[in-house]
């Protein structure tokens, strides 16, 4: 339960595959949905008296719907090859943490209500009848599963635990099971516009403040617009961005970005938020749902181009599912991809020559950059495979002198979670947080002591977040984590002056 | 007793085509509503065609991640490909060329798979990982394909059977002409294991076959940005 007391697991020098120990992790339950989170999704409010049934037929509908779930349920060979690849496992040592140990909570009763070998022979193939203990093995461990696809890249059939605890989260909810903290935020979202419940005064108010940080410190007024329309560029971003460190470094990154390059660009109140935990629970009603505040504040607002900033399921979800769930998006600019990455616009920018750097301004740091799952393992960028690791790496060396890559194989697909990643980073889950960085942060404190790197910088709302939470945990200091932009931000020169008049706060009374 | 066997054989064959062809059909109807290749992905279906050719042939995924699990589970399907190529032999007269060339590599890819068989067994048993997720059926299946594998290759190399006897018989299947089996243990254990392993195929984990090329981890390709996915399912909320 949370702020139970638990150790943080030692540091190795490299990744070791741990002896398996049953049941280290079957205390952990995260806080269960109110009955309005849930109703607020369209889910029923408290768990439902026929919950057997309503959970097989659930079961059943998903995989008559979904390819990958029915083609995974049965392809399993049990080879093992992802037992040792998920970061949880490797943290806690236990088995129902392996990627195949997580998936065979749900496929032993796929087999004994779906498969002929498990209705009639159910001992010899592991097929067991849904029961409260499996409801509530399932509730434990697919809230324990990042669904970050790292055991997918290494099974020979591309079995992805992802679809499989996305899955197993939509049963969950459909019997009144959900997740407090996925659904309290989604319900946000479809409310409010964003996952922390920001009004839009108060955005307003946080961009005039980053209008002055920008103002007092470099003299020029780079602008961060809200609502403006007929701007050229929607920028949608994590709500994150709008206060907390180091994500708004991020912000002010982009913002000096469009300034520098003379483009027009808003933020938007009722898009203003990236993120998208309608995957997490695998809900595709839910997903769509949050999607179209999109669309709308793009019609609405009459931009050109979608940009997304530094979010990473966001990201998977804007370039992989935007277009399917929201589009067609005949109406924007078709010179542009549709949404374009923020250090894909970057790295445009710096190619075209019109972003001038000084590098030495970043000189008081040595980066490294961490892949975030759902960017390097879903996603892309640019025009060829693998863009999604190059471009932002580009765009880090274009900003800093000091650049060391980690060990090859905890980057690019192989990229290790922050531990925190698909609706789990949340504090009642910080035992599982912390054990499941563990691969993340060995691989961290090595670049560190053989490299001398100082910082890990990262394009994902919620890898910062995590990384600014369990730092501290293995001895190291919550400011290591950077932006991306936030290195932008620190190296770009500012040569597009403004007249003081555009100031802000110019014209207004200075005694208040 | 050879009549025991053809019908055997003609309700194995009938359970696997059917089966199988089932659970194709299965397969290929279920929709894949959203873009979910692994990445990085091929951009073009042609770069689809070579991932799914790599993984098939190569097993490129496993080989990522673990060296000892490729080699014993390649040297197992490649023996047996080979091994069944040359078994085509006993059904069709006369024997075409390719199947002749391959005989003399395709008797010793016996080997190569009880090799990788007995490989992938000690480490089922060994590995606590893997011994952790494996139910009767996963050791089950191995010691049938390792006996199927042991008795054949004891035909061809120690106490060989009426193998001309044996053609007779199968090739007797296409025109109803059936002659007889001969009656060594060695062969019938072998022909009882093969026909079982026809029979359970579509309805175990041997479903791996079909399933890798409808895996959508695999055989999607990466260009969600340039052309709009859409499933039928998907499009009635395009219409409220």
């Amino acid at each position: 339960m949370a702020g139970a007391e638990f150790e943080t697991p030692e540091l190795s020098e490299h990744i070791e595959v741990p002896e398996l120990v049953e049941g280290t992790m079957e205390h952990i339950t995260c806080f269960v949905a109110k009955p309005n989170h849930q109703e607020d999704l369209g889910f029923p409010g408290e768990k439902v008296e026929n919950w057997k049934e309503v959970a097989i037929d659930k079961m059943g509908d998903l995989l008559s719907r979904y390819r990958s779930f029915q083609v995974f349920m049965d392809a399993c060979v049990k080879c093992g090859s992802c037992t040792d690849k998920c970061h949880y496992f490797l943290g806690t040592q236990d088995p129902k943490n392996m990627p195949v140990g997580r998936q065979d909570l749900l496929r032993k009763v796929y087999r004994r209500y779906f498969t002929f070998a498990g209705k009639y022979f159910p001992k010899l193939v592991g097929a067991v009848d849904l029961s409260e203990e499996i409801i509530d093995d399932w509730y434990s461990y697919f809230h324990q599963c990042s669904q970050c696809r790292r055991c997918s890249v290494f099974c020979p059939y591309g079995i992805d635990t992802a679809e499989i605890s996305m899955a197993a989260r939509e049963i969950l909810d459909s019997i009144g099971v959900g997740q407090k903290y996925c659904n309290e935020i989604i319900g946000k979202v479809h409310k409010i516009g964003n996952n922390l419940g920001l009004p839009g005064p108060a955005i307003a108010d946080t961009l005039e403040g980053l209008e002055e940080d920008v103002w007092d410190e470099d003299e020029v007024a780079v602008k961060y617009p809200l609502d403006v329309k007929g701007a050229d560029i929607l920028l949608v971003t994590p709500s994150a961005d709008f206060f907390a460190e180091p994500h708004v470094d991020g912000l002010i990154g982009y913002g000096k970005v469009f300034h520098e390059a003379g483009v027009s660009w808003t933020l938007s109140t009722t898009a203003s938020e990236a993120g998208n935990f309608g995957m997490f629970i695998g809900s595709y009603e839910n997903m769509r749902r949050v999607s179209l505040r999109i669309r709308e504040a793009a019609l609405e607002l009459g931009v050109k181009r979608i940009v997304f900033g530094e979010c990473g399921h966001a990201w998977r979800i804007a370039y992989s599912f935007l277009n399917t769930l929201a589009g067609p998006f005949d109406f924007l600019d078709p010179d542009y991809p549709v949404p374009q990455h923020i250090c894909e616009f970057t790295l445009n920018e710096i190619e075209k020559g019109t972003l001038e750097f000084d590098k030495s301004e970043n000189d008081d740091m040595s980066i490294t950059f961490h892949d975030s799952c759902n960017v390097a393992r879903a996603s892309r960028m640019g025009d060829t495979p693998g863009g999604q690791f190059e471009i932002p790496r580009k765009v880090i060396k274009a900003v800093v002198n000091n650049y060391h890559d980690m060990e090859w194989d905890t980057i690019h697909e192989r990229t290790f979670c922050c531990g925190g990643g698909g609706g789990l980073l949340t504090d009642d889950l910080m035992e599982v947080r912390v054990k499941g960085a563990k691969p993340r942060m060995s691989a961290f404190k090595n670049v560190m002591e053989e490299k001398g790197v100082t910082h890990l910088a990262a394009i994902c709302a919620i890898c910062k977040s995590q990384f600014t939470k369990v730092l501290p945990y293995y001895g190291m200091d919550m400011f290591q984590i950077v932006s991306v932009h936030q290195l932008v931000s620190n190296a770009i020169v500012l040569n597009r002056k403004t007249p003081p008049e555009e100031a802000p706060g110019y014209g207004e009374d200075d005694d208040e | 007793m050879s009549s025991v066997y053809a019908l055997l054989f003609i309700v194995a064959t009938i359970v696997l085509v059917i089966g199988l062809a089932r659970k194709i059909v299965q397969y290929a109807k279920t929709p894949a509503p959203l873009k979910i290749p692994t990445t990085p992905a091929p951009v073009t279906q042609t770069g689809v065609v070579f991932r799914l050719f790599r993984e098939v042939v190569l097993f490129e995924s496993l080989f990522k991640s673990t060296k000892w699990t490729w080699i014993f589970s390649w040297l197992f399907h490649m023996g047996l490909f080979l091994v069944l190529l040359r078994h085509v032999r006993y059904f069709i007269d006369p024997v075409w060329l390719p199947i002749q060339l391959i005989q003399p590599f395709g008797k010793y890819a016996a080997f190569a798979m009880v090799a990788g068989l007995a490989g992938l067994l000690v480490r089922r048993i060994f590995v606590d990982r893997v011994r952790y997720i494996s139910a009767p059926s996963d050791y089950l299946w191995l010691l049938i394909l390792l006996m199927i594998g042991m008795s054949g290759a004891m035909m061809t190399f120690v106490i060989h059977t009426d193998v001309v006897a044996v053609k007779q018989f199968f090739t007797g299947f296409w025109t109803f002409s059936g002659g007889e089996l001969p009656m060594d243990p060695i062969l019938l254990i072998h022909l009882t294991l093969v026909a079982v392993l026809m029979i359970l195929l579509p309805f175990s984990k041997l479903l791996h076959i079909p399933g890798v090329f409808f895996s959508p981890t695999r055989n999607q390709v990466d260009n969600p940005r340039e052309r709009r996915h859409l499933v039928e399912w998907a499009r009635k909320f395009e219409e409220s």
